[in-house]
């Protein structure tokens, strides 16, 4: 699932009338609005093109949404169905307010990794703009969802829906039960942690959904017997208990924080520990388009130019046609300059679509320089190259593979160091022989979700004195933690049940600094 | 293979109950930012949304996140003149790399977060203020006329509504339907009679027989009814409510020294209440502002509610320029003139038995309706004790004490509930 923000250019008034069909061949009007027939026509082009390519996709679903629709997809996070939260009713009023000032054009997009592949087409676009959302969405997105290794392993397309179903119904029927107030708390609890509540390399196994729900019932009394189990070590009165040495919990320090409250929490009723999965769950989900966004849209992007391009040589879709998607392509390709007022990170769109046009050419036009730094790839088939490149990185990976120095050029890529203990930042590379590798390498890190966000992990727990849980955070280039963190911990503390403690450590694991959070009454009601 | 599916007919507002937790949620500041609405809008402008905005650290959802500060090296875009090794100024916002977001800094910006209540969400606030739970409608009762209007006809009523053209159209109609079939053997029988006539004996049995059938299908024309009950059609007449076409509404306030900001703010409700009333029974609605201390003026709203005069009292000062106005403006039989007079009763000894003198003998006779509200938390003072002497002589004036912003609606109610007539 992911929202692409292609800007709209201004509809074209004037258009001219429908040319007759000559013969066989179908040939687009040359008209800028959309009729159910001409999208099933031009859908069907595109799909004939993408399969001479070789794309692979789920079956796809073209639904017709209208703005406000777009609105209420794009507040949930692009779901179909989600559970309420009053975050989704912020989020749809911010997009609402916008929308309506005329700030921001929405998604023109939003398209579902699930199976079949759902991309919404908002009523207000052009004729072209429908064949460039289903060339981008259908046939990019789908088949980079249904191929990409990330994908494969951690998210299932068939099962998402019913998923989101059951997760919508579970909650509110919490909310029946143990009041709107208690669920929205926990659930801000666990928004709070979703960044933190994903595996990155422990494979999952795959549930269907009949599976979930039989086995809901079964895994709530079980979670909370071993709890149970696990408190047992907790002194009772009296009672000496023997101060045996290895009994560190837990054994090994845990990434997942969701994961781990989810399953040793100690005061966490079913039902609680039941919407911590939830949160996590989905979490996970989305945890792949996080870290393969360049690729993503870069792939979707280059297929949408390609097949387009295609049926232009074809002479399916027309001149007035390429004109109006050559200014959209172009719009959604720019990538201003660090100096620019509209200077806003890097684009993923224009790097990824550069990253795929390069590989191609590399293929089919390799020099010499090429040939140099990419010895396997100059020269072969683009199409198994590319498609090669598609299923088996993320964007870290990808760009230490295949960010070649022609991009880096283009891009004038060059890295600004910034040290708070110098007065000055330096320019630690730019873009000539020297710097190539080092901007490559630079640059790779950047989309590592793990520089991107602290590294902070579950650390211990006092089984035997107040409960408390300490996680540490592995500082990374002495960069501080923000000043939401001790919001964040009283998030933690909710869900743990009591005291909270973050210790920041250092690469030689010194404790620099300790930030302590005590739990607050809490309140059973219910 | 492929779907094409039209969604645009289902599920549009999938959002409403998010957006509504939201404004659950933010209640509190909500409901200040609707309080501070209020009191820059005009009285007639009420019923409008409004843009609300909160603070953006309220509503922030915390995720752990980097600050500035330590190492950070990034790559950006765009390079025209650097080269390796360059030394530049750290920029002034002390943000290592330029603006836009280093990693996933969280600095958030400053500005508050607005959005736009709609219109029904604002009479919701508005009304909950006044501790009400549910928007007035229902209770409400406007005193509407009613007036006849013809609407059709039909099948029952009084033989004094009996429309005489419809039951007769109805009638032929019917006559017409249950004789043709009679009505055309009959042609038939006279036809092939006349024939026989020429061909045949007089006493021929065919023609005997024809004779006696014809004879039998005249009797039968004449048996049909010339008018028969189900015939009979009765105009319609319903009733309508009939909007009168116009009201004034005039505000009365005491503005001496003691009536305070919170004071007006109740006054400023509990005219607003009054408009809305109104709004529904007429169509268009005047609204004239009277304020007095020691002399009595008309004024604008904005005056109206932010004057800062004071000074002694003497209430019957508006109530001769409220004559006055009437007279000059609305004294034709065309307006519907309700006044309501907000006070905090404390007025000059004598004056208040020259108000309730006046009142009774000039303005009373002259509006639909009066209400007086006492804006106090001490005792009723003199206006109140000489003011309770009116409704005896004149059923239609009103009088509430509203002691706190709690008591507004429930006085409203007191005031203008439906009258047993």
């Amino acid at each position: 699932m992911t929202t692409t923000a292609i800007k709209k250019p201004a509809r074209k008034t004037a258009a001219k009338p429908a040319r007759k069909k000559a013969g066989k061949p179908f040939r687009l009007p040359e008209q800028s609005e959309w009729t159910f027939e001409l999208i099933e026509n031009i859908h069907q082009e595109i799909r004939r093109v993408a399969e001479g390519f070789g794309l692979e996709t789920y079956p796809n679903q073209l639904e017709i949404i209208t703005a406000e629709q777009m609105m209420d997809a794009y507040a949930s996070v692009g779901m179909p169905v989600s559970y309420a939260h009053w975050s989704y009713g912020k989020q749809f009023l911010a997009t609402e307010k916008s929308y309506k000032r005329g700030h921001m054009g929405l998604a023109y997009e939003i398209v579902i990794n699930s199976n079949p592949c759902i991309a919404y087409l908002m009523e207000e676009n052009s004729l072209m703009m429908q064949a460039l959302v289903i060339a981008h969405a259908s046939y990019g997105h789908n088949s980079f969802f249904k191929n990409n290794y990330l994908f494969r392993t951690w998210t299932d397309a068939e099962a998402i829906i019913d998923y989101m179903v059951f997760a919508k119904n579970y909650i509110a029927d919490c909310e029946q039960r143990y009041g709107i107030e208690a669920v929205e708390l926990l659930l801000d609890s666990c928004h709070a942690l979703q960044n933190y509540g994903v595996d990155r390399y422990k494979r999952p196994a795959k549930l269907s959904m009949a599976e979930e729900r039989e086995r809901q019932e079964d895994r709530e009394r079980y979670l909370q017997s071993q709890v149970n189990d696990l408190w047992r070590t907790v002194p009772r009165k009296a009672e000496v208990v023997q101060e045996a040495g290895p009994s560190r919990f837990p054994a090994e320090p845990q990434e997942n924080l969701l994961y781990f409250i989810e399953k040793s929490a100690p005061l966490l009723e079913p039902w609680q520990r039941e919407i911590v999965r939830i949160v996590r769950k989905i979490s996970q989900y989305f945890y792949p388009q996080r870290q393969t966004q360049v690729m993503n849209e870069g792939w979707a992007t280059f297929w949408h130019y390609t097949i387009l391009n295609q049926l232009y040589d074809e002479g399916v879709v027309g001149n007035g046609f390429m004109m109006e998607f050559l200014q959209s392509h172009t719009n959604v390709v720019y990538q201003p300059p660090i100096t620019s007022k509209y200077f806003n990170g890097i684009n993923p769109y224009a790097l990824g679509f550069a990253m795929m046009q390069d590989i191609r050419r590399i293929c089919e036009n390799p020099t010499d320089e090429d040939r140099q730094w990419f010895p396997d790839i100059a020269g072969s088939d683009w199409k198994k190259t590319l498609d090669f490149a598609m299923r088996n990185f993320k964007d870290e990976s990808f760009i230490a593979q295949y960010l070649s120095p022609k991009v880096i050029r283009d891009f004038h890529f060059f890295s600004v160091l910034d040290d708070d203990k110098k007065d000055k930042l330096a320019i630690s590379a730019i873009h000539d022989d020297a710097g190539y590798r080092y901007l490559r390498e630079q640059l790779a890190g950047q989309y590592n979700l793990g520089n991107r966000e602290p590294n902070i992990q579950v650390w211990s727990v006092d089984t035997h004195g107040h409960r408390s849980l300490t996680l540490r955070h592995n500082q990374y280039q002495r960069r501080p933690l923000n000043n939401q963190t001790n919001e964040v911990l009283k998030h933690v503390a909710r869900l743990w049940g009591f005291d909270v403690i973050l210790e920041t450590v250092n690469p030689e694991g010194a404790v620099l600094d300790i930030i302590e959070c005590k739990c607050e009454k809490r309140q059973r009601g219910s | 293979m492929a779907y094409l599916i039209d969604r645009r007919l289902q599920g549009k507002n999938k959002s409403a109950g998010n957006r509504e937790r939201f404004l659950r949620r933010y209640k509190g500041q909500i409901k200040d930012a609707v309080a501070r609405a209020i009191k820059g809008r005009s009285i007639k402008d009420i019923e409008h949304g409004e843009k609300v905005s909160i603070p953006v650290k309220d509503i922030n959802e915390p995720n752990f996140g980097h600050a500035h500060g330590g190492v950070w090296e990034v790559v950006r875009p765009g390079n025209k003149e650097y080269q390796k090794g360059d030394q530049i100024q750290r920029p002034k916002s002390g943000s290592g790399s330029g603006k836009g977001k280093a990693g996933n800094s969280e600095e958030t910006s400053e500005d508050d977060f607005a959005f736009e209540l709609t219109r029904e969400e604002f009479m919701n606030y508005f009304f909950e203020d006044l501790e009400l739970p549910n928007l007035v409608k229902t209770q409400l009762k406007s005193i509407t006329e009613f007036k006849q209007q013809r609407a059709g006809y039909t099948v029952s009523g009084t033989p004094s509504n009996i429309h005489v053209l419809r039951s007769l159209r109805g009638a032929l109609g019917r006559r017409i339907a249950v004789g043709s079939k009679s009505r055309k053997r009959l042609k038939e029988a006279e036809e092939e009679l006349e024939v026989l006539m020429r061909t045949a004996f007089e006493d021929d049995h065919r023609i005997l027989a024809l004779r006696k059938e014809i004879h039998h299908l005249r009797t039968r024309l004449h048996a049909i009814p010339f008018l028969d009950p189900i015939d009979l059609r009765y105009s319609n007449r319903i009733k309508v409510p009939k909007p009168s076409s116009q009201a004034v509404m005039f505000c009365v306030m005491d503005v001496s020294g003691s009536m305070d900001q919170a004071k007006k703010d109740a006054a400023k409700r509990f005219f607003i209440l009054l408009y809305l009333f109104l709004e529904r029974a007429y169509e268009k609605i005047e609204v004239v502002f009277i304020r007095h201390h020691t002399q009595a003026t008309e004024v604008t709203e904005d005056e109206f509610f932010n004057s800062r005069e004071s000074g002694g009292t003497v209430v019957s000062s508006a109530l001769y320029l409220l004559d006055k106005v009437i007279q000059e403006r609305y004294a034709s039989s065309d307006w519907n003139v309700y006044v309501a007079q907000a006070s905090d009763g404390d007025n000059w000894d004598n004056d208040s038995v020259t108000c309730r003198e006046l009142l009774i003998n000039k303005i009373m006779p002259m509006v639909q309706y009066y209400a007086y509200v006492e804006i106090t938390d001490g005792e009723p003072q003199n206006l109140w004790h000489e003011y309770t002497q009116i409704p005896d002589a004149c059923p239609h004036f009103a009088m509430q004490k509203i002691e706190s912003p709690a008591d507004i609606y429930p006085v409203f109610r007191e005031l203008f509930k439906k009258q047993p007539k």
